[in-house]
C-alpha cells in the first residue's frame, strides 16, 4: 500500500540525515505506528508520504505507484491527514472543515451537506447542533472528532495521523483512542500514525516501527517488540514491566475457557461427575436451560455431598470479552480471587479466566514473539 | 440560544456611528440657525457645510482607497517565500513617509505637483501606507504556520490556501490597519485646503480670517466627529472579521 525503499532526507548544513534509508512496507489496512522521541524523524517520514517533504533519496510507492511522479494535488485529497487539534481551521464552522476536501474535489452541495451529516454522526456528535459551531466553541475531545471527520471526508484509502490525540487530557485520550479503533474496526483504512507514546504505540498500532535519530532500530507487532525488544534504546523507549504490559495486549475472549454448565436438576451423583471431568473445576449453574448467575466448584461440591444447591455461590466478578488481561489481573487482586467469570454483552456467563491462564499466556507470548 | 455579547456588540458599535453623525448634523444646524453675526451668516449654509463634507469625504476616500489597493497587494506580496527578505527594507521605506510630518508631505507634494487635490490625494496616500502595510504583514505572518500546513497536506492549491485561509485569518489585521489609516486620513484631509484642495479646512482657514469663533470650532468639529464616526464604523468591521 505504502512502501518506503531505502528512502533518505537530509538537510543542507545539517550533518545528520533527518530519516536515513528508511525501508518500510504499510500494509493495507493495517495501523503502522511511527513511534520515537522527538527529532527522530517519525513526523518528516509521514510528511514524504504526502509530499510536505519531497525525499533525498529512495522512492515511496503509493498504492503501485511512485509517488514523485504522482499529481501532487490529487495524491493529498486521497489521503487522509490529521494533525493535532491546531489543525482545525478557525475561521470556518464544524460543517465547513469537514466539507474542505469534498469542496476541493468539486462535489455538489446536497452531496457534501449528506456527507457532513453522515461523518458527524459516525464520530457521534449531533449534526443539529455541532454543524454550525466554530472550533472555538468545542472542547478538545470534540475538535478531535470533528478532525478525524474531516480526513474520512473524501472516504480515502490512506489516513495520515501526526500525534493527533497528543493535546488531550489523559482521560479523553484513551476515549478518543478507543473510539478511532472501533471505527477503523468497521473502516479498515491503512493508516500511519505517528506519536512519541509508546503506550499508544502498543494500544493502537498493528505493528510499530521504532524510530531513533532518523534510523528504523526495530519493526514488529506490539507483542513482539514488547517480548524481544531489539537493543537497549528499544528496552528504555519500553520502560521495563514488558510482561505487564502485554497483559494490556491480550483480551478476556482470547484468554477465557468455555465454562462447564451443570444444571440444578442434576442428581448429586451425577454432578460430582460432571466435576470430575477435565476443566470443569467451576461451573455456571443453569436451570431449563438458562445459565444463573451462581457457580460451583469441585471442592466444594465435594463437601456438600453433591448438593448444587447447596454448594452454590453467586457470580460477583465478571469482565467482557473485550477488556484486557491487565484489567482481568487487577480484578483478581482486588477480589482475592484466584478466577474470574466473562459475560458477554447480553450479561451472559460465558467463560472463566483462572490465575494460571494468565500466566500461560504471557509465557506463550514470548515464545510466539521468538518465531 | 441566548445572544452571547458578541454577537450583540455591534449594535452598540452602530449606536456610536450613528451618534457622532448625528452630532456634527448638529452642531452644523445650530450655526447655520443661529450665526453669530451676519458675517457668519454669509459664510455658512447648509449647502456650503454639505459641499465641503462631500470634498473631504472624496479626498479621504480616494487615498484611503488608493493605499489599500497598494498596500494589501505589496504584504501580500512581501510574505511570499520568495519575496519575504524583502519585507523589512519595504518596511522602513514606507517608515520614512510615515516619520516626515504631514504638512511637510503635502508641501514637497506641492513643489512637484503643483496645487489642488490631487496633491493631496498623493500625499496622504503616501502617509497611510505604513499602517496597512505593516498590518497586512503581521496579520499574515501570524497566521500559524501549522493551519497552512495542514491546508496543503489535505490538498488545497496553494491559491485556495490563500484565499480560503491565509487571508480569512488575516483580515481581522488587516482591517485594523485599514482602520488606523481612514482615521488618520480623515483629519490630515484637513491639510488639503492650504494647497486648494478643499474640504472642512476651508472652514478653519475662512474662521481664522475673519476671527469667528463659530466658524473656526465648526470647521475643527466636523472632521473630529468624522473620524469618531468612521473609527467606530471600521471597528465594527474588524469584529466582524475577527475569527
Amino acid at each position: 500500500m505504502i512502501r518506503f525503499d531505502c528512502v533518505s532526507k537530509r538537510y543542507p548544513l545539517e550533518a545528520t540525515a533527518a530519516v536515513d534509508d528508511l525501508s518500510l512496507h504499510v500494509r493495507p489496512g493495517e495501523i503502522c505506528m511511527l513511534v520515537g522521541p522527538s527529532g527522530c524523524g517519525k513526523t518528516t517520514t509521514m510528511k514524504m508520504i504526502n509530499k510536505l517533504i519531497t525525499p533525498s533519496a529512495g522512492t515511496i510507492t503509493i498504492e503501485g505507484r511512485d509517488s514523485q511522479a504522482l499529481d501532487t494535488i490529487a495524491l493529498r485529497l486521497n489521503i487522509g491527514y490529521i494533525i493535532q487539534e491546531i489543525g482545525l481551521f478557525p475561521h470556518m464552522t464544524v460543517a465547513e472543515n469537514i466539507a474542505t476536501v469534498p469542496v476541493e474535489l468539486g462535489w455538489k452541495p446536497a452531496r457534501i451537506a449528506a456527507r457532513i451529516d453522515e461523518l458527524l454522526d459516525l464520530v457521534d456528535l449531533d449534526p443539529a447542533i455541532y454543524r454550525q459551531k466554530k472550533p472555538r466553541e468545542l472542547s478538545g475531545g470534540q475538535k478531535q472528532r470533528v478532525g478525524v471527520a474531516r480526513a474520512l471526508a473524501a472516504d480515502p484509502r490512506i489516513m495520515l495521523m501526526d500525534e493527533p490525540f497528543g493535546a488531550l487530557d489523559p482521560i479523553t485520550r484513551a476515549k478518543m483512542q478507543d473510539e478511532f479503533l472501533k471505527i477503523q474496526e468497521k473502516l479498515r483504512k491503512t493508516i500511519v500514525f505517528v506519536t512519541h507514546d509508546i503506550e499508544e504505540a502498543m494500544k493502537m498500532g498493528d505493528r510499530i516501527a521504532v524510530l531513533k535519530a532518523g534510523r528504523m532500530v526495530q519493526l514488529g507487532t506490539p507483542m513482539e517488540i514488547l517480548a524481544h525488544p531489539a537493543d537497549p534504546f528499544v528496552s528504555e523507549l519500553i520502560g521495563g514491566r514488558q510482561a505487564l504490559k502485554m497483559l494490556n495486549l491480550i483480551f478476556c475472549d482470547r484468554l477465557m475457557r468455555q465454562v462447564a454448565v451443570a444444571d440444578r436438576a442434576l442428581g448429586a451423583e451425577a454432578a460430582l461427575r460432571l466435576a470430575a471431568e477435565p476443566g470443569a473445576a467451576r461451573m455456571v449453574l443453569s436451570s431449563g436451560g438458562v445459565r444463573e448467575r451462581f457457580y460451583v466448584d469441585g471442592q466444594s461440591l465435594e463437601l456438600a455431598g453433591g448438593d448444587l444447591a447447596a454448594a452454590a455461590r453467586p457470580i460477583t466478578t465478571t469482565m467482557r470479552p473485550r477488556a484486557s488481561a491487565q484489567d482481568a489481573l487487577s480484578e483478581m487482586f482486588r477480589t482475592g480471587d484466584r478466577f474470574l467469570f466473562v459475560e458477554d454483552d447480553s450479561r451472559q456467563i460465558q467463560g472463566v479466566i483462572e490465575l494460571e491462564d494468565l500466566f500461560r499466556q504471557v509465557k506463550g507470548c514470548e515464545h510466539a514473539g521468538q518465531a | 440560544m441566548p445572544a452571547r455579547p458578541r454577537d450583540l456588540a455591534w449594535l452598540g458599535r452602530l449606536a456610536k456611528v450613528a451618534g457622532f453623525m448625528a452630532l456634527g448634523v448638529l452642531l452644523s444646524v445650530y450655526v447655520v440657525e443661529h450665526p453669530q453675526d451676519s458675517l457668519v451668516a454669509r459664510l455658512v449654509s447648509y449647502r456650503k457645510i454639505l459641499a465641503l463634507t462631500g470634498q473631504h469625504l472624496w479626498i479621504v476616500a480616494l487615498s484611503s482607497g488608493l493605499a489599500i489597493f497598494t498596500a494589501v497587494p505589496a504584504g501580500v506580496l512581501l510574505t511570499r517565500p520568495a519575496l519575504k527578505r524583502w519585507a523589512p527594507r519595504a518596511v522602513s521605506l514606507v517608515n520614512i513617509g510615515q516619520t516626515v510630518p504631514s504638512l511637510a508631505i503635502i508641501a514637497l507634494s506641492v513643489g512637484l505637483l503643483g496645487i489642488g487635490a490631487r496633491t493631496a490625494v498623493i500625499a496622504m496616500w503616501i502617509y497611510s501606507l505604513l499602517p496597512i502595510l505593516n498590518n497586512t504583514l503581521v496579520g499574515l505572518d501570524q497566521v500559524d504556520p501549522a493551519i497552512t500546513e495542514a491546508a496543503r497536506g489535505m490538498g488545497m492549491t496553494p491559491g485556495h490556501v490563500f484565499t480560503k485561509v491565509e487571508l480569512p485569518l488575516a483580515l481581522a489585521m488587516v482591517m485594523a490597519g485599514i482602520r488606523t489609516a481612514v482615521t488618520i486620513n480623515i483629519g490630515s484631509a484637513i491639510l488639503a485646503a492650504f494647497v486648494g484642495g478643499g474640504g472642512l479646512g476651508n472652514l478653519i482657514i475662512a474662521g481664522n480670517n475673519i476671527s469667528r469663533m463659530q466658524v473656526l470650532v465648526l470647521g475643527a468639529a466636523l472632521p473630529a466627529l468624522m473620524a469618531l464616526s468612521a473609527d467606530a464604523f471600521f471597528e465594527m468591521l474588524e469584529h466582524r472579521t475577527r475569527v
